[in-house]
């Protein structure tokens, strides 16, 4: 449904997205991950054909987004970042005027409209003005907005910002569920997003695409992933250190006194095959392990470890 | 047939934002209260001793208009790129140009309103006299030219800016230079130095000097040429400013 090729936005000289490609299809969530200012937004915006791309282009449903941009925004539902709306509108008047807009009249619209206003639980606030609500709301205000017309392809700018915790939970469900049957992108930093709606996640720094795939391949490329971590009674921090750390598939081990107990945890050489964690049960056979656990890796740390620069790792 | 609905949908939601805002009512009192002193006061239309509106009433018009047009087209676009709603408007199915006469178009019905409104003075002179009401017409169609042609600069300078403030001021000091290039006392002083030719080519670009043969209640094709070009020149540059804003 949406494909993005080689696309090049150029502010004055600074290359703010940079050569980024990718397609989403139908059926897929694509969580768009990346630092502020790592050119999420500019690259939705081209997407949305707020802004036409210095280069490469955007097509959404077939259509390109620059030479035919009517057919490809009829497509597209488009929640902007911040969810700005109409301060001077209520929320019922601002959800008809999105309603016209995408063409929608009599019957039609009035339905539309009283569906996202269900899904989003805006009943309360119907004829409120947009001024005088919450963020919470002004923001699920204009997430209404952008499904209004039941689009195929929904692009969503940091969905989750400003919502408190049953909001978020309640609007990634929302996406997963709208997921199964349109395209969707959203922008987070919010890495359990990931994994709470995304079926592909884009890491995305300094305007260049640096991961693209699963949550699960993602969490592969961490130095966690297959790391065996467990809690051992009645040995000493070094004894238990030089054990492990004497394992053919052991790369480090960090441990630490834990009252009485050591904590430790052991790093694979090889990531995800699953040596380590058969070498360090036989090795640990006769002692008094209380828990042991595999790590799947940590988002975060591929996050942080791919998108910070080098001298500050 | 679809662009005129867009059209109209975005001009009524913008003429919703103005009659919702106690700005608009305001902005309504004080063109009104002014145009009552300014006629009645002012410009003597009782010692007059005429049944017409040309002079005590319409000469005014430009001079009110300099500062209540540019107020409320100031927010048209400032508002819009202030609050990112203008990232809303342009990523629905419409063309920017259709959002840029749908707001034009609000604006624009929405001075005519006030205009509209002053029409008990319309009643004052047929009760006092027996006015020529082809001519008031013409006159009342010629302010609302002038105030499209002004609102139109508005638009222009509301797109250039985020700030309200500065809109305002800059298409005040634009519409001043239009009116200026007519104004009598200035003409004068140009031919002081400045050939004929050059005179005419500045007075020609004034809308004083196209407004006054419309409110003498003569419809010159020319004159409402004039304003209409200068209301579809404005639109198209404001459409140009806004699109370089986006390609940034």
């Amino acid at each position: 449904m949406i494909q993005v090729e080689n696309l090049t936005k150029l502010f004055g000289t600074k290359r703010a997205v940079d050569g980024v490609s990718f397609s989403v299809e139908r059926g897929e969530v694509l969580g768009f991950l990346g630092p502020n200012g790592a050119g999420k937004s500019t690259t939705m915006r081209m997407i949305t054909g707020f802004i036409p791309p210095t280069s490469g282009r955007v097509r959404v449903g077939g259509f390109d987004v620059s030479e035919q941009p009517i057919a490809a925004k009829r497509l597209m539902g488009y929640l902007p970042e911040n969810a700005p709306a109409y301060t001077d509108m209520t929320v019922y008047g601002f959800l008809n005027f999105a309603a016209e807009l995408r063409g929608l009249r009599g019957e039609a619209k009035k339905k539309a409209v009283h569906r996202v206003v269900e899904m989003c639980f805006l009943e309360s606030v119907l004829h409120q003005s947009v001024e005088t609500l919450s963020k919470g709301y002004r923001h699920r205000t204009c997430f209404a907005q952008s499904i209004i017309h039941d689009p195929d392809v929904l692009v969503l700018d940091e969905p989750t910002d400003g919502l408190d915790p049953n909001q978020k939970h309640e609007v990634r469900g929302l996406i997963r569920r709208m997921g199964e049957k349109k395209a969707i992108i959203f922008s987070t930093h919010i890495l359990e997003e990931v994994d709470a709606a995304c079926t592909r996640a884009i890491i995305i720094d300094r305007g260049k695409i640096v991961a693209n795939g699963t949550p699960d391949q993602l969490r592969a490329r961490s130095e966690w992933a297959g790391a065996v971590t467990l809690r051992v009674q009645g040995l000493s921090v070094e004894a238990v250190k030089e054990q492990l750390g004497r394992l053919r598939t052991a790369a480090k081990v960090i441990a630490q006194g834990d009252g009485g107990r050591v904590l430790a945890t052991v790093f694979p050489r090889n990531r995800g095959d699953g040596e380590l964690t058969r070498e360090v049960l036989e090795a640990t056979r006769g002692w008094r392990v209380e828990h042991w656990h595999t790590e799947e890796g940590r988002l975060d740390d591929v996050f942080r470890s791919i998108t910070m620069p080098d001298t500050q790792r | 047939m679809n662009a005129w609905a867009n059209i109209r949908t975005v001009a009524k939601r913008e003429l919703g934002a103005y009659l919702t805002s106690p700005l608009a009512y305001v902005f309504i009192v004080i063109f009104l209260l002014l145009c009552g002193f300014f006629t009645f006061m002012v410009g003597r239309f009782f010692e007059r001793g005429e049944a017409s509106l040309v002079g005590p009433f319409f000469d005014w018009h430009p001079w009110f208009y300099l500062f209540l047009v540019p107020a409320v087209g100031m927010r048209l676009w400032a508002e819009e790129r202030r609050v990112g709603t203008m990232e809303l408007l342009l990523t629905m199915p419409i063309t920017a140009w259709q959002a840029i006469v749908g707001k034009f178009l609000a604006s624009w019905l929405f001075l005519g309103l006030a205009l509209a409104l002053t029409f008990p003075v319309v009643l004052t002179v047929n009760y006092l006299g027996d006015p020529d009401n082809g001519v008031i017409l013409a006159a009342y169609l010629g302010s609302w030219l002038m105030a499209g042609a002004y609102l139109a600069i508005s638009c222009i300078t509301s797109a250039m800016t985020r700030s309200q403030v500065v809109s305002f001021i800059l298409s005040v000091v634009i519409c001043l230079f239009l009116i200026l290039a007519g104004f009598p006392p200035v003409v004068r002083m140009l031919e002081g130095w400045a050939g004929s030719w050059l005179v005419e080519l500045v007075a020609s670009f004034s809308i004083i000097t196209h407004y006054d043969g419309l409110q003498r209640g003569v419809l010159d094709v020319r004159d409402v040429l004039f304003f209409v070009s200068l209301i579809a020149f404005s639109l198209f540059v404001t459409g140009v400013i806004l699109r370089g804003h986006r390609a940034g």
